[in-house]
């Protein structure tokens, strides 16, 4: 299956200031990409490209097949930005139904429903944005940006202004959009969130992908830690696969075995080693 | 499209501002019908020397609805502009704009819808002033314009540009800034014709060309001084010549060319506001 979104040597540029300098990167069909960068890496900018909030300097975003920004592009996306507000007056409802009606969507009421239920606020139905807390808020940008059925779902610091309660919801959203076959790019400061649930892990650094792969792919091999009944001994150089072999020949050599480890270093390890 | 100018209208109707629009509009319309009944009843001691040919009645229902129509405008530009002045660089800096811009309906779609939102607003908002002061000043003094549709048509059409101009504003400039410019373009175009009025009254023809051509940059005061001039367009003699120096801009025929570029400009303005926000990045 084709890429919902492809981007291509994607630069940027405000003034001199360069955001972007040839970014490329592939979300597949179903897949969850975590995008994870620090503060002024690009990473929103790149984001708000492929809704056609912001013109690329350079290079080219399909989303689905569609040159970003386009009405068929358009159409085949959900958004929720980083720094967003619904207008105080509406209710959940009221603001649902407006984007329903923007995005053709013509299921009406039972989406409205599934989509609060789906985000933890099917009692805030009748609720004015004005009364809602911060993380309710951000649930109800989830759910808004859900409308529709979107093939991609661009998410941009989605869980910024939740409790720990309600990132365990949207982590559980996650989940269940991967599988229902959504796409989604998922622009995250948190590592252990994108560790969690990300397929594929893209790290930006000054508008540049520094490194992607899958979480496992990232995550380096740091040897194996074996305990025995003399202590725990280490193998530097051995990999998840040689358990087997190491565990064959320490039992062969009479040692008793407690517990055996595969060490990795975590994902904050590779992020923090790769950006500066 | 109608789905935005809906939420355009519904918004306008929501804000606070809104509703401080409507009570001062009561407590204008309040004084005015008190102001009125007062200089009628005034006027019908004033006997003017037979040779001038003066209806007192008919020239203070002219000045007080010149009045009338000074403050319409005015009301109705602070509304036009506080309704404007934030639609797209205001609405972005708060993250209101930007979960509307992703959607299929597009930015150009977008940026007309609130505009007609907020044109339509206004329309309703002037019309139903100046009927109301035409219904006080009616019920004051027996006095009604010499054409009753047209001044108010062409009154709307002065606040619908202003619109306009708030709204391409407000692509470039934030809220604050925007309010304050185009608040003082407004400004700057009743000064023009009050300039105009001047050079009419002391015979300036340099004063009275500089105020014509402003009519060009500022179309809404060529549309202001020509709904003047339809109040009392049957009015002759000294008369007119004493209305026409009314206190709150001059009543002139402003000329078909310049009602034809009012409304050409109107579509300039949207047009530079609809290309401009097209490139915008938000």
């Amino acid at each position: 299956m084709p890429p919902v979104l492809v981007a291509t040597g994607l630069e940027k540029r405000y003034g001199r200031t360069e955001a972007l300098g040839g970014v490329a990167l592939e979300v597949g069909e179903g897949q969850l990409v975590g995008l994870l960068g620090p503060n002024g890496a690009g990473k929103s900018t790149l984001v708000k490209i492929a809704c056609g909030l912001v013109r690329a300097s350079a290079g080219s975003v399909q989303v689905c097949g569609a040159p970003a920004g386009s009405p068929p592009a358009r159409r085949s996306l959900g958004y929720l930005a980083e720094l967003f507000r619904f207008p105080s007056w509406m209710s959940a409802e009221e603001l649902l139904t407006l984007h329903q009606r923007l995005a053709g969507s013509t299921r009406g009421e039972a989406e409205r429903t599934e989509l609060l239920e789906l985000v933890g606020l099917p009692h805030a139905r009748a609720t004015r944005i004005a009364a809602m807390s911060k993380g309710m808020q951000q649930r109800l940008g989830i759910a808004q940006a859900l409308v529709g059925s979107p093939r991609l779902l661009l998410l941009d610091e989605p869980t910024s202004a939740l409790d720990p309660a309600g990132r365990r919801v949207v982590r559980g959203l996650l989940e269940e959009l991967r599988r229902r076959g959504t796409s989604v790019l998922l622009n995250s400061h948190l590592l252990s969130e994108v560790e969690l649930v990300c397929d594929h892990v893209v790290i930006v650094d000054h508008g540049r992908v520094v490194a992607a792969g899958t979480p496992d792919q990232l995550r380096r091999q740091g040897g194996v830690e074996v305990e025995t009944a003399t202590g725990t001994r280490r193998f530097e150089d051995a990999r998840r696969d040689d358990v087997p072999r190491i565990v064959r020949e320490l039992v062969a050599a009479g040692e008793e075995i407690y517990d055996v480890r595969a060490v990795a270093s975590s994902l904050e390890d590779v992020y923090l080693e790769v950006v500066d | 499209m109608t789905t935005i100018v809906l939420y355009g209208l519904r918004e306008s109707l929501r804000r606070k501002m809104f509703a401080v629009v409507l009570v001062l509009t009561l407590l204008f319309l309040s004084l005015y019908a008190w102001g009125t009944h007062a200089a009628f009843k005034d006027t019908h001691s004033f006997v003017p020397p037979d040779q001038l040919n003066l209806n007192p009645d008919r020239l203070a229902g002219a000045i007080v609805f010149g009045l009338a129509m000074f403050a319409t405008l005015f009301l109705g530009a602070v509304l036009a502009v506080f309704l404007t002045l934030n639609v797209v660089r205001g609405d972005a800096e708060a993250g209101l704009l930007q979960p509307l811009v992703v959607r299929p309906i597009g930015r150009t779609q977008l940026l007309l819808a609130r505009f007609a939102g907020a044109a339509g607003v206004c329309v309703a908002y002037v019309l139903a002033v100046y009927f109301a002061s035409v219904g006080i000043t009616y019920w004051a003094g027996g006095w009604t314009p010499d054409r009753l549709l047209s001044p108010g048509i062409e009154l709307a059409a002065a606040i619908v540009v202003v619109s306009a101009v708030a709204l391409a504003g407000s692509v470039f400039l934030s809220p604050i800034a925007n309010g304050i410019g185009t608040l003082m373009i407004f400004g700057a175009g009743l000064m023009a014709g009050l300039l105009g009025e001047i050079g009419h009254a002391i015979d300036s023809q340099k004063l009275q060309h500089i105020s014509r051509i402003a009519w060009w940059f500022l179309p809404f005061d060529a549309l202001y001084e020509d709904a003047l001039h339809r109040l009392t367009v049957d009015t002759t003699g000294f008369a007119k010549f004493v209305l026409q120096l009314g206190p709150f801009g001059g009543s002139h025929r402003a000329g078909t060319p310049i009602l034809i570029w009012s409304a050409l400009f109107l579509l300039l303005v949207l047009g530079a506001a609809v290309a401009a926000f097209r490139r915008r990045d938000l």
